[in-house]
């Protein structure tokens, strides 16, 4: 437990507006991500775990509060320093894979690399870029399926490609919303079992938003999310 | 990279951009096709115009015109020697064209002009259109034996073989109509002839030689062998002496009311301050076509000698012959205006009763409408690939709204908001890029072969696309500007990429979480 936190939020506060009624969504959000744990956040639809993993992702502010990656403050960056944020330091995988569908599984695993770098670096590094996607689909067991458009892919085999692009830039941390919500049990199964490994075999930090108790039980450390608050933080069920 | 492959990808994919693709194709295409007609209409219309004006033209507008030309182009090459690559003088006259047809006069006003061959040539392309090609070589004011147009197909003989022919056909008619009258003549004697005479009306076609009854060289026509000789050399515009029409079958037939070996006469002014009419004969040796209405029906040239001779512009004290224009040919790049004006302050208007002009001056009117048009066209037809820079908003809009959970993706993998919108202004531009290759392609196709997609029309319509006897040419003019074609593409791209402008700023202010959201 004493390993060096990743990602904190200290006090998250978010509201949406609906006409002029204000629907509080998180209520003051106190988290810690260590390095190298698994982390579920557990609860049930309407919670606010998927605001709380929008606002970990830089994707949207807060209205108050602190995010801190890696102790700098994430929440108040400028544009592009959250944009890199998300692109270096940080992998996402969605419940509905958000593959892009014009490109084959190994160009969606290459398009976190293609964004960061221009159209010559990516050039003058394209083979090793091509080397390293390669090895990511192979890890997740789709090499086979590198030419492969989305469209011609399973939900499993998407969520893998998905999980490959995620990974692609070696990032600091996985934010993986609902990984298996839209897989069959066994699927979802092999889904967890490949996150595990990587979580095993690279030391990779996981924080993964599930309404799946049995899923969440099984993390390191689990949250449970009511109404907008973190209400108790779960026993550390597999901390050695 | 990224944008640069979704791009490509959104272009192979995305059917519904073809449409825009097609609308730009087609606006670049006409465009290019208009432009290369216009072009070509325009360079031939010059090419005719300056072919005959020359560069630079000095008129005298005194009766009696310009004395001792030499004299004045020294004084011309003093101040502009350096501009001056050629000169001709000529006498300018309007004129009465008689020609006679089946016995009767067909009358028509000219522009007659007496040229010096040699000279003139150096400051025109008169030769260029005339028909034989021996003239076009080397002007002749003789008649030529043969081989008048000889591309050209359906014209009448003509030449020294002709006129001979014609010359033995109307003896014989003469011949015959003499013994006629003999025969008319003995009748009338018998008592028995009781017919009053000229009671009945008589439909006798009148020999070419009683036309001119009164003629002063009636004595010298009577002396003078037609088969054998010829009057002074003339050379006439062809719609002077000829008619074009269409027949039953609706093709295009050339009248010729007169040709080379035929005789006519001009009657014009002579060169003193008491004008008297001249009245001389000519035969016309060669017909000049430049394609060009006003002058092909206005204008009838003869020898510079000739012409001073018969209008009294010899001055039989010294011998000074006079002029009525001057005509300058200037080297190339040289500024006409400057040279123009620099002649107007050597003769100055109050004391000279000079008009100096450039060839441009005189057809400043017609070339401005010409420029008009093409301006306006080409307002026009930008206008449509405007509309079908609409049809790209349109497009776009939609395909942002297709693709909004993808720019959702893509900014949670760390794309910037001037990435995405760089996205879609690449992809207007690609689009616009194919849309005007494939409008240039097409255009320069279409250009490529003009004469036979014009041959089709006329087929499927049955309507001529140029009509023959408007337009004085056998093939549709054109002309591939580079210029034109780089700025119709650069235009279209612009317009393209300006279109796709809304669509891309509207996807790059997309708020990540509410488009990996959208449903």
């Amino acid at each position: 437990m004493n390993s060096e936190i990743v990602l904190e939020a200290k006090q998250l506060k978010k509201s949406y507006h609906k006409d002029r009624i204000e629907v509080p969504v998180l209520q003051g959000i106190d988290l810690s991500v260590r390095r190298g744990l698994v982390t579920t956040l557990v609860g049930r639809s309407g919670s606010g775990k998927s605001t709380l993993m929008h606002l970990l992702a830089a994707l949207d502010r807060p209205d108050n509060g602190q995010i801190h990656f890696c102790g700098e403050r994430i929440d108040n960056a400028s544009r592009s320093r959250r944009d890199a944020y998300r692109n270096q330091n940080l992998g996402i995988i969605f419940q509905f894979y958000h593959l892009l569908p014009e490109l084959s599984a190994i160009e969606n695993v290459l398009a976190p690399l293609m964004i960061s770098q221009s159209l010559l670096h990516y050039f003058s590094n394209r083979k090793a870029a091509k080397n390293r996607a390669e090895s990511m689909l192979d890890r997740v067991g789709l090499l086979h399926r590198a030419t492969h458009k989305p469209c011609e892919m399973s939900g499993g085999e998407m969520q893998r490609a998905a999980i490959a692009r995620a990974l692609m830039t070696n990032p600091s941390l996985l934010l993986a919303d609902e990984p298996t919500g839209n897989l069959d049990t066994d699927t979802g199964r092999d889904i967890l079992a490949l996150l595990d490994t990587f979580n095993q075999d690279d030391n990779l930090t996981i924080l993964m938003i599930t309404h799946d108790d049995a899923i969440a039980e099984k993390a390191d450390h689990c949250y449970r999310m009511t109404d907008g608050q973190l209400n108790t933080e779960s026993v550390h069920l597999n901390v050695a | 990279m990224y944008r640069w492959l979704l791009c490509f990808r959104y272009l192979r994919t995305r059917y519904i951009a073809l449409a825009s693709i097609i609308s730009v194709t087609l606006g670049v295409a006409t465009l290019i096709v208009v432009n290369s007609v216009m072009a070509g209409f325009s360079a031939e219309m010059h090419e005719r115009l300056h072919g005959l004006a020359s560069d630079i033209l000095i008129e005298c507008h005194l009766a009696q015109g310009m004395a001792d030309p030499e004299l004045h182009i020294e004084q011309i090459m003093e101040v502009v020697g350096d501009d001056v690559a050629g000169h001709s003088a000529s006498v300018h006259v309007p004129a009465m064209l008689g020609i006679d047809f089946n016995g009767q006069l067909i009358t028509r006003h000219v522009n007659f002009v007496g040229l010096d061959p040699a000279s003139y040539d150096q400051v025109s392309q008169f030769g260029r259109y005339l028909l034989h090609p021996g003239n076009q070589h080397q002007v002749s004011f003789n008649l030529r034996d043969d081989g008048y147009a000889p591309d050209r197909e359906g014209f009448p003989a003509s030449g020294w073989g002709y006129r001979r022919a014609r010359v033995a056909y109307e003896r014989a008619l003469e011949e015959e109509r003499i013994k006629r009258q003999a025969v008319e003549n003995a009748n009338a004697t018998l008592p028995t002839n009781t017919a009053p005479q000229g009671s009945q009306p008589t439909f006798q076609i009148a020999a070419p030689t009683e036309l001119f009854a009164e003629d002063s060289q009636a004595e010298v026509a009577s002396e003078f062998d037609a088969s054998k000789e010829q009057f002074p050399g003339i050379v006439l515009g062809i719609s002077t002496c000829s008619t074009r029409f269409r027949d039953s079958n609706n093709e295009v037939q050339d009248h010729y009311y007169c040709r080379p070996g035929d005789d006519v006469r001009l009657m014009f002014p002579n060169a003193s301050d008491n004008a008297k009419v001249v009245n001389q004969k000519f035969t016309v040796v060669d017909l000049y076509e430049s394609g060009m209405s006003e002058y092909d029906s206005t204008f009838a040239f003869c020898r510079l000698d000739q012409m001073q001779e018969f209008r009294g512009m010899i001055d039989p004290a010294t011998g000074v012959k006079s002029v009525t224009t001057i005509q300058l040919k200037l080297v190339e790049g040289a500024d006409l205006n400057a040279v123009r004006d620099a002649l107007r302050a050597r003769f100055p208007a109050d004391i000279y009763a000079y008009n100096i002009q450039t060839w441009r001056d005189m057809q400043g009117p017609l070339l401005a409408a010409v420029r008009l048009e093409t301006t306006i066209l080409n307002i026009l037809l930008f206008l449509i690939i405007a509309v079908a820079g609409f049809g790209i908003l349109a497009t776009f809009f939609m395909i942002v709204v297709e693709k909004t959970r993808d720019i959702g993706t893509l900014k949670a993998l760390g794309a910037s908001g001037k990435g995405v919108m760089s996205i879609f202004l690449s992809y207007g531009l690609l689009l616009g890029f194919v849309g005007s290759g494939a409008g240039l392609f097409g255009g320069l196709l279409f250009v490529q072969n003009i004469n036979s997609i014009a041959g089709i029309i006329e087929k499927i319509t049955g309507q001529e696309v140029f009509d023959p006897t408007v337009y004085y040419f056998n093939e549709i003019p054109t002309i591939i500007d580079p210029f034109t074609l780089t700025w119709v593409m650069l235009g279209a791209m612009a317009i393209a990429v300006i279109a796709s402008v809304l669509p891309a700023i509207r996807a790059a202010r997309m708020h990540p979480v509410n488009a990996l959201r959208f449903e």
